[in-house]
């Protein structure tokens, strides 16, 4: 087990290193906005004496990574400064938003996660029948449509035509959960249609391309009755394309839930972030971007991880 | 239940007869899932889903007509090289061509096509449809349908220019990093890691945020962005063919790099990066259109379908379908594209065996 | 022996068609074959002649893409082209096996060998698991598997090439069925191995007397392995006869040209005096691909106007020693000198007129040349970068080539690779390595992805060139014949180290070192007897291939 432990234990300092780099470039990314901090808090108007002394209070007089490492430290401990925009603190904002987003996005998981790799299952099995040709279609063309295509169709037909449910996801803390469920199946529904596309198809694709291997055809030739071919000679290989499938589109959902969130007036984190980028509120913007680049590498890890443990050459090493 | 979904289940019905009667395995299964899908969806929604359905149906039938009109007519036109080639075209592929050749037309030709220019005030806001507008007015009155047709020429020439940079970049780099092999290759190869370890929208946001927005910034950040995956494609297509023999007796020859590159690399890899330039076309144009969606994109008064989504956002709680039409403008060039760029791969795919 | 026993297998008229550019096309035009109880019969032909789709249609399958459109496949009195899918099922493992080309492939990597091996026995026979254990166990030990009790609990990718190819056979065994198809069982190992595998199938069909389809393209393996053999051609059926008549009378002239092809030797040439300047000189060199060392001190001289075989088996560090000497790989220890003169280590930082004295023509003419540009490009290209020549004088040099290489040049001038056939474009690399013209090319492989009569050509002509232009070869290769038909000079290489170097008529007569005699002596030879003779000379079937050559 050393071989594979190793190769998990690099995959996993690869990741930890690519997140530091990432940190520093939005650190870096937030100096070069025109004027400090200082100056956006006390505005055009501040004379030079305050704005000394809130540089001085804030740590802005220090050279660059004595200033980023302090940020680091902070963000690790979940200090991730005050926004400029309303002076609050950033973290006090977003802990309630990530919660929802997370919510979100779960809900999206649950929704399209088995579907499509059922769908995508069932379309390798049955290529180049008419449901195969159908469902491709059909995921190419909600593969096409931006986010915001499908969340006003769906807000057309299922909140206004017909009142199913809230054309606008305004949850509120405190709100119980099934009324949480319903205010958020429009913006999850979304999600899951243009997630379900891409998964759906990376999923034929990888049993499609598990099913033309040799020992697949080795096994049909030794008689065996094709639900065994699948169950028992396909689907154990099938695990680690499927298992990096599901984790890079979880991973996309990340990107796709700004737009739906802007869409549904869902108050999450994508939403605050574009709020902030317009208000040029730097250190909201840092964080926002740091919570959704973070999320990102872990899926991502869990991706590589993921393929890893399921191979069984690495799992039994020679 | 009214006579309309009277007659729509018994000509249904009796299709789906038909088709078991004449043993159509293909079309019986369609129908018949149309059929319980209809049933399920009428007990839900009433008639009105069920007219949805045959106004869905009638489109689709319409749309597959007009391409096969339009590939027989290319076929006819064309010389026998193109003929033969369009000839195994599936019709997918003919209407992916005649919605880009559409909207190429309207982009060129938006002043003598569009009634009003972009940013003319025509009647009130949200002013309704009538006979001058075509489809009504947007929120400062100005002719939405003029303001669509001028967006092919906006929304695609950007995503267009944006797109060409970042293949610029992407296969220059990618070849590059191919040809050259060794601390080159692995460097831009950490570099491209990092930019992909962020997604792509958020990253955008974060420059967007310096940058401020604006045409030109928005072009080089997309495209910058979106190099990487342009690099990669370009790495791994190049890289088989660094690895070919021919290759190798071309450097032992003592050849320079650039012709390394440009005689006996380029010329091997055009179709993959043909199929690509579509493929990316696509994601660049979504991108752009998500920003302006969220007014960070192409601003205003130039026209554009994802700031008119935007603006016209509103509406919907009315049950107006305004803001659906820029919206579908955009799904509906990326299908078209996306279903040519299959059928290109399908082509290179069987080349190559 | 056969013809008292009962038919077991009858193929009439059987028709296979292949699905591309969006039609059918018949790749299989009516093959009639008929096979008895406990009868090998040996398939034979080119690639393209259909053999493996031949083999595969015995069982009743189809790859994707295919499909039986006429005839009848009759086993033991069951029509497998009308049978159900449930029949066939019942078939397959149990009466009829299959033995794939690549084991590595067709084992699946989640299971181990034991559970992959009892898989048939289990569903046809509804065997209990210890039972198809033991069973396993037994028929490793048959089949000369090393720890046949342990082996089974690992997985394919933990175990070795030739002994994952056993392990094949012993699972096509599992339900002792009356037919194996073996496709191309030994053609992706090294010639050592090769000779084990043979052995051990051979052993244990004739000990179970179960009849097989043997498919392959080597000659000298199905005359070890068949009683009767059928050769094939596009399709078609040439000819079929008992393996000794096939041999020693062949009928048709396509099967006679099969044959032949061995015919070409040339004497070696004298020896350059003593003290002569070699014209390439491989000098102590030590080279390793990052951490990986894979040549140990190599040495040895190449002459003007002879040819040095270099030969061994994958791994050997052959192709290695070339990479060396062009500049590719720059050795870690040890230098490359010509004409007295060491070259700089890197091709890099080689002079132009350096770079040109060596050429190379490499394995596959597919990948050697560049299929985007005509021959006349690709044959032009180094007249022009060496020599300067341009316009007409570059048309004219580029005609005289094709000339040299036997090829019309107003016909192909302007066609591009995808329009030449293997042996052509093998011709068009010898014509661009000419065009340079060099003092030495290095052959790697040359002939070994080619049938054997075009092989043949190639040979001609490369020594046709060598007397006319002086050329001096270094010839990589891994056949014995073709080292016989070419080289003046062998170097025997092993896991990186010359073994074994001298004249060809010396290394080809006795006594040899220990390695090259193995080399040697387990190249198949078309004599039906040749490997009970060898197994009798070695003392039996455990005194093979990877044992023997583990005690060197």
């Amino acid at each position: 087990m050393s071989g594979l432990a190793g190769l998990i234990v690099k995959r996993l300092g690869l990741g930890l290193l690519t997140l530091l780099i990432i940190s520093i470039i939005i650190f870096i990314a937030m100096e070069a906005l025109p004027g400090d901090t200082a100056q956006q808090i006390l505005g055009q108007a501040a004379t030079e004496e305050n704005l000394a002394a809130l540089r001085e209070e804030l740590g802005l007089n220090q050279p660059l990574p004595v200033r980023y490492l302090a940020w680091l430290t902070d963000a690790l401990r979940g200090d991730f400064g005050i926004s400029v925009a309303n002076q609050r603190e950033v973290a006090e904002q977003l802990g309630p938003r990530f919660g929802n987003t997370l919510f979100l996005a779960a809900f999206a998981a649950i929704i399209a996660v088995p579907l499509a790799i059922t769908l995508g299952v069932l379309a390798a099995l049955f290529r180049n029948s008419i449901y195969d040709r159908v469902s491709n279609a059909l995921a190419l063309v909600s593969i096409s449509s931006p986010e915001f295509f499908l969340g006003y169709i769906l807000v057309l037909f299922f909140a206004v035509q017909n009142q199913f449910f809230p054309p606008i996801a305004s949850v509120t803390p405190g709100m119980d959960f099934w009324a949480r469920v319903e205010m958020t199946f429009l913006p999850a529904l979304t999600m899951s249609l243009v997630v379900m596309a891409y998964m759906m198809r990376m999923t034929r694709a990888a049993i499609i391309n598990l099913l033309a291997s040799p020992y697949i055809e080795m096994a049909r030739l030794k008689g065996v009755p094709q639900r065994r071919v699948i169950t028992r000679h396909a689907l154990p290989n099938a695990l680690a394309p499927i298992i990096n499938v599901v984790a890079l589109n979880l991973a996309y959902l990340i990107t796709g839930v700004v737009l739906v969130e802007v869409v549904f007036v869902y108050p999450g984190v994508g939403q605050l972030l574009v709020d902030s980028v317009s208000k040029q509120d730097g250190p909201v913007v840092q964080a926002c971007c740091l919570i959704f680049a973070a999320t990102f590498i872990l899926f991502n890890l869990i991706a590589d991880v993921g393929s890893i443990v399921t191979n069984p050459r690495l799992r039994h090493p020679k | 239940m009214g006579t309309f979904s009277i007659v729509y289940f018994a000509l249904l019905i009796a299709a789906t007869a038909a088709a078991a009667y004449f043993k159509n395995r293909t079309a019986l299964l369609l129908l018949f899932t149309l059929l319980i899908v209809s049933f399920l969806s009428g007990l839900l929604g009433g008639t009105n889903v069920l007219v949805g359905f045959t106004i869905a149906a009638g489109l689709l039938a319409a749309a597959a007509g007009v391409s096969y009109s339009f590939k027989e007519a290319l076929i006819a036109i064309l010389p026998p090289e193109g003929a033969k080639l369009m000839r195994t075209a599936p019709l997918t592929a003919a209407f992916g061509l005649l919605v880009i050749l559409t909207y190429i037309v309207a982009a060129i030709f938006a002043p003598v096509i569009a009634p009003f220019g972009e940013a003319e005030v025509i009647g009130g806001a949200f002013a309704p449809p009538d006979d001058q507008m075509l489809l009504g007015g947007d929120q400062l009155g100005r002719d939405l349908f003029s303001r669509l047709i001028y967006g092919a020429r906006n929304t695609v020439g950007v995503a267009i220019v944006t797109t060409a940079l970042a293949f610029l970049i992407g296969t220059v780099a990618g070849l590059v990093a191919a040809t050259m092999g060794g601390w080159v290759d692995q460097l831009l190869g950490r570099i491209v890691d990092i930019l992909l370890a962020i997604p792509q929208l958020i990253f955008a946001l974060l420059l967007l945020t310096i940058f401020g927005a604006g045409i030109i910034e928005l072009t080089v950040v997309i495209a910058v962005l979106y190099s990487p995956l342009v690099f990669r494609l370009t790495r791994a297509v190049a890289g088989n063919i660094v690895v070919m023999d021919y290759i190798e007796a071309a450097r032992l020859r003592g050849e320079s790099t650039w012709y390394l590159v440009s005689r006996e690399v380029l010329p091997n890899i055009t179709a993959p990066l043909a199929a690509e330039f579509g493929l990316r076309f696509c994601f660049v144009f979504l991108a752009i259109s998500a920003l302006s969606f969220l007014g960070l994109g192409i601003q205003p008064p130039t026209a554009d379908w994802g700031s008119m989504v935007r603006e016209t956002a509103s509406l919907i709680s009315f049950g107006l379908v305004t803001p659906l039409i820029p919206a579908a403008a955009i799904a509906l060039l990326t299908v078209a594209v996306n279903f040519v760029v299959d059928w290109m791969l399908y082509i290179s795919s069987g080349l190559k065996e | 022996m056969a013809s008292e026993k009962s038919v077991l297998l009858t193929i009439k008229d059987l028709r296979i068609e292949g699905y591309s550019d969006e039609q059918w096309i018949e790749i299989v035009h009516g093959v009639d074959l008929t096979l008895h109880r406990g009868e090998v019969m040996g398939l034979i032909g080119e690639s393209g002649a259909g053999k493996s789709t031949i083999g595969l249609a015995a069982m009743g399958f189809t790859r994707d893409g295919c499909r039986i459109s006429g005839g009848s496949v009759n086993f033991d009195g069951i029509d497998l082209t009308t049978a159900t899918r449930g029949e066939k099922r019942a078939l397959r493992g149990s009466r009829i096996a299959y033995v794939a080309q690549s084991a590595a492939a067709s084992f699946n990597p989640a299971h181990k060998l034991f559970d992959q091996h009892s898989e048939s026995a289990r569903l046809h026979r509804t065997e209990n698991w210890k039972d198809s254990r033991e069973d396993a166990i037994e028929l490793y030990r048959q089949l000369r598997l090393p720890n046949p009790d342990e082996i089974g609990f690992r997985y394919p990718h933990q175990v070795s090439g030739g002994q994952l190819q056993r392990a094949m056979t012993a699972m096509a065994m599992s339900c002792r069925p009356d037919l194996i198809i073996f496709d191309e069982p030994t053609t992706a190992l090294d010639v050592t191995t090769q000779i084990e595998v043979l052995a051990a199938i051979r052993d244990i069909v004739e000990q179970f007397n179960t009849a097989a389809l043997y498919i392959t393209h080597d000659l000298a393996v199905v005359a070890q392995m068949a009683d009767r053999i059928k050769v094939l051609l596009k399709g078609d059926e040439v000819e079929e006869a008992e393996t000794v008549k096939m041999l020693s009378d062949p009928q048709e002239d396509y099967t006679k040209s099969l044959w032949a092809v061995r015919s070409f030797e040339r004497d070696e040439k004298p020896r350059p005096p003593e003290g002569t300047t070699p014209l390439v000189s491989v000098k102590g060199v030590h080279a390793s691909y990052g951490p990986v060392k894979v040549l140990h001190d190599v040495s040895f001289d190449i002459h003007k106007g002879r040819t040095v075989a270099v030969v061994g088996e994958s791994g050997s560090g052959k192709s290695t020693t070339a990479r060396v000497i062009t500049g590719l790989l720059p050795p870690s220890e040890g230098h490359v000198e010509f004409l007295g003169t060491p070259l700089p280590r890197a091709y890099k930082d080689r002079t132009k007129d350096q770079l040109r004295q060596a050429q190379m023509i490499y394995q596959m003419a597919d990948t050697a040349l560049n299929p985007k540009k005509s021959i006349g490009e690709i044959i032009g290209r180094p007249a022009q970068f060496y020599g300067g020549l341009r316009g007409a004088d570059l048309k004219k040099r580029v005609d005289q080539l094709l000339d040299q290489i036997e090829l019309e040049p107003s016909l192909y001038y302007h066609r591009l690779p995808s329009e030449l056939s293997g042996g052509q474009k093998q011709r068009v690399g010898i014509a661009r390595a000419l065009a340079a013209e060099p003092t030495f090319i290095i052959c790697d492989e040359v002939t070994s992805a080619l049938d054997q009569l075009v092989a043949e050509g190639i040979l001609r002509l490369l020594d046709k060139l060598q007397k006319e232009l002086d050329l001096a070869y270094m010839f990589i290769t891994h056949d014995l014949a073709t080292v016989r038909s070419i080289a003046d000079e062998v170097v025997v290489m092993k896991e990186g180290k010359v073994v074994e170097a001298g004249g060809k008529t010396e290394m080809f007569t006795p006594p040899h070192h220990e390695y090259t005699d193995l080399l040697l002596s387990s190249v198949p030879e078309m004599d039906p007897d040749w490997l009970d003779k060898l197994l009798k000379e070695r003392g039996g079937i455990t005194n093979l291939g990877e044992a023997a050559s583990s005690q060197i």
